[in-house]
C-alpha cells in the first residue's frame, strides 16, 4: 500500500516550489489548515498563488498561538479570493502595501470561485456565469447571451496543490470532515494536482464506512496528522477562543 | 424629527416576509436582527455550508462556542435536529438554483432593482465581495431591509446606484425605517408607510418617483 502519511508538516510541503498555486479552505481559522500554511511559511518559497474563499488576518493572536492565510503575504505574487479582510477590521487595508509593491488581487465572489474550481477538476474550458454581471467582477472578461440572459466567462482554476482541514482520514486518504470544517475542501481537492489534508485522526482503512467518506483517497495524495494540543487542534482552538472572547471587538464577531 | 422605525422593527417587519418552510439566508446589519422575529418552521442557511442551524451562541455563552459550528460570518451557533452539513458547490447550489429567499442589506438601491451593498467606494479592496452576488443573483426572492437614508439625510433609494453594484435588477422588495417598496417593471411601488409619516415625506427622501398603491397602509408588524 502506497503510504500517504507524512511525519510533518515540513515534509508535506517540502517540493512546493517557487511560483506554485496553492487553494486552501479559510471560513475562519477552525477551517483553515494552519499547519501546513505555517509549513509553508518556514520553508519561505516565493511568488505563490494563493486562491482562498476568505483572505482574513485575524490580528487577535500571535503566530504562534493561530494561523491565519495573511501570514503568507510577503511570499504571494497573486491572491484569488472572495473576501479580503474582515469589514470591521478595515476589509483589504491590511494588504495595501503589499499591493503597491506588486501583489496582484484576483476578486471574485465565493459561489463563482466554487464553480470556477469545480471546472477545475471537471476539466471544463470555462463557464458562464451571471454572477457579476454589470459589476466589477465582468471588468475584462468576455461576455455572453444566453436565452436572452446576460453571462461572463469565467476560467477554471486547477491549482497545483490543495491545503484541506479533514477530521478523520484513512491510511488510503478516504476523509471525512467534521462541521463547517468541509466548506469548499471537497472540490479544492479535486481540483489541485496535488492535495495535502491536515486531519485529527489518521484510522485503518475500513474504519470510515463507504457511504459516509465523503473526499474520496484518490483525491488525498498525502495526510498529516495535528498534534494533540498544537497548532489548529481542538485544544487550542478552544484556548484561543476563551482567550480572545475578553476582546470587545471579537465578541460583536463571534457572538450575537 | 419625526421618529422612524428602529433597527429591531425594520428587521421585525421584513421577518413577516418569510413563513413555515422557507427556507432563508440572512445578510450582514439589518438582516441578521431578523433571526430572533423568524416564523416557527424557516430553515437557515450560510453559505459556508450549514442547513438548519440552530440559535447564535450568545456572548454570556463561551463555553458553547464549538468551533466546528460556525456561519460564514464567522460566528458560532448551536447545532439543531435536522442540520445538515455540505460542500460549498453545494451550498451556492441552493442559492443559484432559486430554492432560497435572502434578506441583505443595502448601501443603494435603484429604482430598477440595482443593488449596492458591498463597498461604499473607488477602492475594490475597501469592501467584500463575499457571497452576497450569488445571493442577489440567484435567490428567488430578494429582500433588502436597510435605512431609507444616509446619515446625512442623503437617499438611499436612487435613480441610479454610485455605489459599486452587487447585481442588477435583482430587489423584489425594499423594507427601509420609512416605508415598504416593490420593485415592480412600471417602477418603485410605496405599499406601506411608517405611522405618522405622509407620502409626500417618504418621497421627499426617495430619489426616483413613487408609484402609491391604491391600498397604501401603515406598516404593522
Amino acid at each position: 500500500m502506497l503510504n500517504k502519511i507524512f511525519d510533518s508538516f515540513d515534509q508535506a510541503v517540502a517540493d512546493i516550489p517557487d511560483g506554485a498555486s496553492i487553494a486552501t479552505g479559510c471560513w475562519g481559522a477552525a477551517s483553515l489548515s494552519q499547519n501546513l500554511i505555517a509549513a509553508l511559511r518556514r520553508k519561505g518559497v516565493k511568488d505563490l498563488t494563493l486562491i482562498v474563499h476568505n483572505f482574513l488576518h485575524l490580528p487577535f493572536f500571535t503566530e504562534e498561538e493561530g494561523v491565519s492565510p495573511a501570514v503568507l503575504l510577503p511570499q504571494l505574487k497573486k491572491l484569488i479570493t472572495a473576501v479580503v479582510g474582515l469589514q470591521v477590521l478595515g476589509a483589504g487595508a491590511f494588504v495595501k502595501e503589499y499591493v503597491e509593491n506588486g501583489l496582484e488581487v484576483e476578486l471574485t465572489s465565493h459561489g463563482t470561485l466554487a464553480s470556477r474550481l469545480y471546472a477545475g477538476a471537471a476539466g471544463l474550458g470555462g463557464i458562464y456565469h451571471p454572477v457579476g454581471v454589470g459589476t466589477i467582477l465582468e471588468e475584462g472578461k468576455e461576455k455572453r447571451v444566453i436565452n436572452g440572459k446576460e453571462y461572463i466567462l469565467e476560467m477554471p482554476i486547477k491549482p497545483d496543490y490543495a491545503f484541506i482541514r479533514g477530521y478523520k482520514a484513512d491510511k488510503v486518504g478516504n476523509l471525512v470532515y467534521w462541521g463547517v470544517y468541509r466548506e469548499n475542501h471537497p472540490v479544492m481537492a479535486m481540483a489541485a494536482r496535488v492535495t495535502i489534508a491536515e486531519v485529527d485522526e489518521i484510522v485503518e482503512v475500513g474504519d470510515i464506512g463507504p457511504e459516509h467518506v465523503v473526499t474520496p483517497g484518490i483525491f488525498v495524495d498525502r495526510i498529516v496528522k495535528v498534534s494533540e494540543g498544537g497548532l489548529g487542534s481542538p485544544q487550542r482552538s478552544k484556548e484561543l477562543l476563551l482567550k480572545v472572547a475578553q476582546l470587545d471587538i471579537v465578541r460583536k464577531i463571534v457572538f450575537r | 424629527m419625526k421618529p422612524r422605525l428602529e433597527r429591531e422593527v425594520i428587521a421585525m417587519r421584513a421577518a413577516k416576509e418569510l413563513k413555515d418552510g422557507d427556507y432563508v439566508n440572512l445578510g450582514i446589519g439589518i438582516p441578521n436582527l431578523c433571526a430572533l422575529h423568524i416564523p416557527e418552521g424557516v430553515i437557515f442557511h450560510s453559505e459556508n455550508g450549514v442547513l438548519g442551524y440552530g440559535p447564535l451562541v450568545m456572548q454570556d455563552e463561551v463555553e458553547k462556542a464549538d468551533q466546528h459550528y460556525t456561519d460564514a460570518g464567522g460566528r458560532y451557533f448551536t447545532p439543531a435536529p435536522g442540520m445538515v452539513i455540505f460542500d460549498v458547490l453545494t451550498s451556492f447550489a441552493m442559492i443559484s438554483s432559486g430554492r432560497l429567499i435572502t434578506i441583505l442589506g443595502g448601501l443603494q438601491v435603484s429604482e430598477k432593482g440595482d443593488l449596492a451593498n458591498w463597498n461604499t467606494g473607488e477602492d475594490p479592496l475597501g469592501g467584500t465581495i463575499g457571497g452576497g452576488m450569488d445571493l442577489a443573483v440567484g435567490a428567488k426572492r430578494v429582500i433588502v431591509a436597510m435605512e431609507h437614508s444616509t446619515k446625512d439625510g442623503k437617499p438611499k433609494i436612487v435613480k441610479q446606484c454610485i455605489a459599486p453594484l452587487t447585481a442588477r435588477e435583482c430587489v423584489d422588495l425594499i423594507i427601509t425605517d420609512l416605508a415598504v417598496i416593490e420593485v415592480t417593471p412600471d417602477g418603485l411601488l410605496l405599499k406601506e408607510v411608517a405611522p405618522g409619516w405622509s407620502v409626500a415625506e417618504v418621497q421627499a427622501l426617495t430619489e426616483p418617483r413613487l408609484i402609491v398603491a391604491p391600498d397604501l397602509k401603515d406598516i404593522e408588524l
